[in-house]
C-alpha cells in the first residue's frame, strides 16, 4: 500500500514552547489510526501542524503527502491536496452554515440535504457558524464538513469529547463513510468512547511530551490506557513492562 | 395647521436665516430651475442605463411603472395600463401639486417643513422629486422604480417624494440614485403615507461619488395594521452622508429598516433609523451592517421611542473594520415613555479575527475568498422581509457591495 502521509522527526513549537519534539508518523492509504495521550502531549498541535495552522511553528522535520513536502504549505493549499480536519475547539464563525456549505460543494443537491437530515443539523443551516451551538452539534457540523471536503487525509480532533451516544453513533457512522470512501484518517481521541463505533482501527499511537512513545493494536492499547493511566507510558524505565503486558502484539515495538 | 403655500415659504425662510451651521455649504450648487423636457427611455445613453442598473433600476423593463429624473429635468413617466385602469398615480410632485389639490394634505405633514435648512431649502428651491399614489385595495405585484440621476456638476437637486399607499394597498417601491459625475448635493425629501392595513416595501439604493453630499430626509407615517419595510444599499463612496429616517407605527402596525453601508475612501457617513411607537401593540426592528475600509468614518445610530403600551422593539448595528484606518461607532438609544414598551439593542463594532479566517482556510478556501465569504456572511441580514421576488437581485446587489469592499 502506498504511504499516503509520512511525518519525520517533527519538532513543532506553539507560543514559543516546544510542544513536539521529534515525532514520526506514518499512514498509508484508507488506514486508521487513533491517536492516545494525556492533556498537553501534544495530539492537536500534531494535528493542527499537518493542516498547516499558522499559530504551528515547525523548527525541524517535514510532513509528506504522497511524497511530496507540505511543510511550507497553507492551509487552503493543503486542503485542496485533500486534508481536511474536524476541530476539537472551532471557533465562532460570522457566517451563516448553510452559506458555508454552498460555496465548500460544487453540487448543493438533495444528497447534503439527507447527509444534513442524517446528521440532525439540518436546523442550524441559516444560523451563523458555531453560534451557539451546542457541543454535540458543533462536532457533527464538524464531521460533516470534513467529510464534504471529501478528503485523502481527515483529521479528527477529538469528535467524540462532550458527546452523548447518540452523537457518538451518528458521528462514528461518518467516520465509516469516510474511510468507505477512500479516506485515510487520524484520530484524536480522549477517552476512546468513539472506538467502539468505528468498523475497523488499524494502529493506536501513544503519545507522550511530543513524541510517539508506543504504537500496538488499538483494542490493546486502549485497555492499558483505561486500566494503568498514560503514567504507565511515561517512565521510560517501565516501557519494557508495557511491551510485557501486551506481548504477542507484533507491532508493539515503538 | 395651516399649509399654505406662503406660509410653508415663510416657515423655511426663518430657517435660512437663522444660519444652521454645517460643513456642507447650500450657496456653493447651482440649483437650475425645474425642467419636464421629456426623453425617450431608448434614447438615453448606454452610460446612464448602466448606471441605473448599479442601483437596481431597470429602464428597459416593463415593471408596474417608472419616474426617471435626470438633475432637474423629469425625463421619463410611465404606468402600466392596467395600473392606471386601477387609479395608480406616478408622476413630479409639482405637477401633482398643480392638478391635485388634496396632495397639499400631505405635503410637508409627516416632515416638517422647517425640520433643518435642507428641508427649508427644498421647499425655496423645489426641483420635482416623484409623488406615487395607489389607491385602497390595488396591490402591486411587480414593483415600482423611481431614479434620481446627477449628471451635472456641482449642482443641487432637492427634489420631494410623496408616496401614498391607501388603505389595504401593497407596493413595491424600488429608488436608486446615482452620481455620473464627481461632486454635487442630493437633497431627498420623502414622506411615506402607509394607510390602515397596507403594505409598503421600500428598496433605496445609493451609488453616489466621492466629492458628493447627501441628505436624504425621510419621514413616515404606518398607520394602524400597516407595515413599512426599508432596505437601504449604500455602495460607493460620497464625502458626507447624513440620515436619520423617521418611522410613526401606529396601533398594530410594523416597521422594519434595514441598512447596509459600505464606507470606501475618504467617505463620512451617518446614518441612523428611529422607530416612534405612537400606537399601542406596534412593532419594529432597525437592523445596520457596516463595512468600513480605507479611511472612510461611518456612524451607525438608532433609536426606538416607546409612546405606546405593547410595544416592542429591536436594534441591531454592527460594523465590520477592514482597514487599520477606517472608523465606526455605534450609537443605539432606546427611550421607554411608557410602561410595557419592550425594547432592546445589540452593537457590536470589530475586525475579521484570525482564528475565523485560519479555519475558514482550513476548509479550502483561500485567504482572498475567505475574506469575502466573511464579508458577504456578515451582510446577509433582512431579506426574510423582503418580497420573495425581489430577494435575487437584493442577493446580487450584496455580492457587489462585498466584492467591492475588497481593495
Amino acid at each position: 500500500m502506498v504511504t499516503l502521509l509520512r511525518v519525520e522527526r517533527l519538532r513543532v513549537s506553539v507560543g514559543g514552547r516546544e510542544v513536539l519534539r521529534g515525532l514520526d508518523l506514518m499512514i498509508r492509504n484508507q488506514e486508521v489510526h487513533v491517536l492516545f495521550g494525556p492533556n498537553g502531549s501534544g495530539k492537536s498541535t500534531l494535528l493542527a501542524t499537518i493542516m498547516g495552522l499558522p499559530r504551528y511553528k515547525v523548527k525541524e522535520g517535514r510532513v509528506l503527502l504522497l511524497g511530496r513536502d507540505i511543510t511550507k504549505l497553507k492551509p487552503f493549499e493543503r486542503a485542496k491536496l485533500g486534508i481536511a480536519m474536524a476541530f476539537q475547539n472551532p471557533p465562532r464563525v460570522n457566517v451563516k452554515l448553510g452559506y458555508i456549505l454552498e460555496r465548500l460543494v460544487k453540487k448543493y443537491d438533495d444528497g447534503i440535504l439527507n447527509e444534513l437530515n442524517a446528521l440532525g443539523i439540518a436546523h442550524l443551516l441559516k444560523r451563523n457558524l458555531h453560534h451557539g451551538f451546542s457541543g454535540g452539534e458543533i462536532k457533527r457540523v464538524e464531521i460533516l464538513l470534513t467529510l464534504l471536503q471529501r478528503p485523502r487525509v481527515a483529521l479528527l480532533d477529538e469528535p467524540d469529547s462532550g458527546v452523548d451516544v447518540d452523537s457518538l453513533n451518528i458521528i462514528g457512522k461518518v467516520i465509516n463513510k469516510l474511510v468507505d470512501e477512500g479516506a485515510s484518517i487520524l484520530l484524536v481521541t480522549h477517552m476512546g468512547h468513539i472506538l467502539r463505533y468505528i468498523e475497523h482501527v488499524d494502529l493506536a499511537h501513544v503519545l507522550i511530551d511530543g513524541r510517539i512513545v508506543y504504537t500496538g493494536e488499538p483494542k490493546e492499547v486502549l485497555n492499558i490506557v483505561l486500566k494503568k493511566g498514560y503514567s504507565f507510558f511515561k517512565d521510560a524505565s517501565r516501557r519494557r513492562e508495557v511491551y510485557a503486558e501486551i506481548e504477542g502484539s507484533p507491532k508493539g515495538k515503538s | 395647521m395651516p399649509r399654505s403655500k406662503d406660509h410653508l415659504k415663510e416657515r423655511a425662510k426663518k430657517v435660512l436665516e437663522r444660519g444652521e451651521a454645517g460643513e456642507i455649504d447650500l450657496k456653493g450648487y447651482d440649483y437650475g430651475e425645474p425642467g419636464e423636457e421629456e426623453v425617450k427611455p431608448e434614447e438615453l445613453p448606454e452610460k446612464l442605463l448602466r448606471r441605473a442598473e448599479e442601483v437596481g433600476i431597470d429602464l428597459g423593463s416593463v415593471s408596474g411603472g417608472t419616474y426617471l429624473q435626470i438633475d432637474h429635468n423629469v425625463a421619463y413617466t410611465m404606468v402600466t395600463d392596467y395600473l392606471k385602469k386601477q387609479g395608480v398615480l406616478i408622476m413630479s410632485t409639482l405637477e401633482a401639486l398643480e392638478k391635485f389639490e388634496w396632495v397639499k394634505e400631505y405635503y410637508w405633514k409627516a416632515m416638517p417643513v422647517d425640520t433643518d435648512k435642507f428641508t427649508a431649502m427644498t421647499e425655496l428651491n423645489l426641483r420635482h422629486g416623484y409623488f406615487i399614489y395607489v389607491p385602497a385595495g390595488v396591490k402591486i405585484d411587480r414593483p415600482i422604480q423611481a431614479c434620481l440621476m446627477m449628471r451635472t456638476k456641482r449642482i443641487a437637486q432637492p427634489v420631494h417624494n410623496i408616496i401614498i399607499v391607501d388603505k389595504g394597498a401593497d407596493i413595491t417601491l424600488v429608488t436608486g440614485c446615482a452620481a455620473m459625475v464627481n461632486e454635487g448635493l442630493h437633497i431627498g425629501v420623502s414622506e411615506f403615507y402607509v394607510k390602515e392595513g397596507a403594505r409598503a416595501n421600500f428598496i433605496m439604493i445609493h451609488g453616489w461619488a466621492p466629492d458628493f453630499n447627501v441628505r436624504p430626509r425621510t419621514a413616515v407615517i404606518v398607520e394602524s395594521e400597516g407595515t413599512f419595510t426599508s432596505y437601504y444599499v449604500n455602495l460607493y463612496p460620497v464625502r458626507n452622508l447624513q440620515m436619520e429616517p423617521r418611522v410613526y407605527l401606529h396601533a398594530k402596525a410594523r416597521g422594519y429598516l434595514t441598512s447596509i453601508l459600505l464606507g470606501k475612501g475618504d467617505s463620512t457617513m451617518d446614518v441612523g433609523g428611529r422607530l416612534e411607537f405612537v400606537g399601542r401593540g406596534s412593532r419594529g426592528e432597525i437592523i445596520s451592517r457596516s463595512i468600513i475600509t480605507d479611511q472612510a468614518t461611518v456612524i451607525m445610530r438608532g433609536r426606538l421611542i416607546g409612546r405606546a403600551t405593547e410595544v416592542r422593539g429591536h436594534l441591531e448595528c454592527r460594523g465590520l473594520l477592514l482597514s487599520p484606518n477606517a472608523r465606526s461607532k455605534a450609537i443605539p438609544e432606546l427611550e421607554a415613555v411608557t410602561e410595557g414598551a419592550e425594547l432592546t439593542h445589540e452593537a457590536a463594532i470589530g475586525r475579521i479575527s484570525e482564528e475565523e479566517l485560519n479555519y475558514l482556510m482550513a476548509r479550502g478556501f483561500t485567504e482572498e475568498e475567505a475574506t469575502s465569504l466573511i464579508v458577504r456572511g456578515f451582510l446577509d441580514v433582512g431579506l426574510d422581509k423582503m418580497p420573495k421576488r425581489l430577494q435575487a437581485s437584493l442577493r446580487s446587489i450584496l455580492d457587489t457591495v462585498a466584492k467591492l469592499s475588497k481593495g
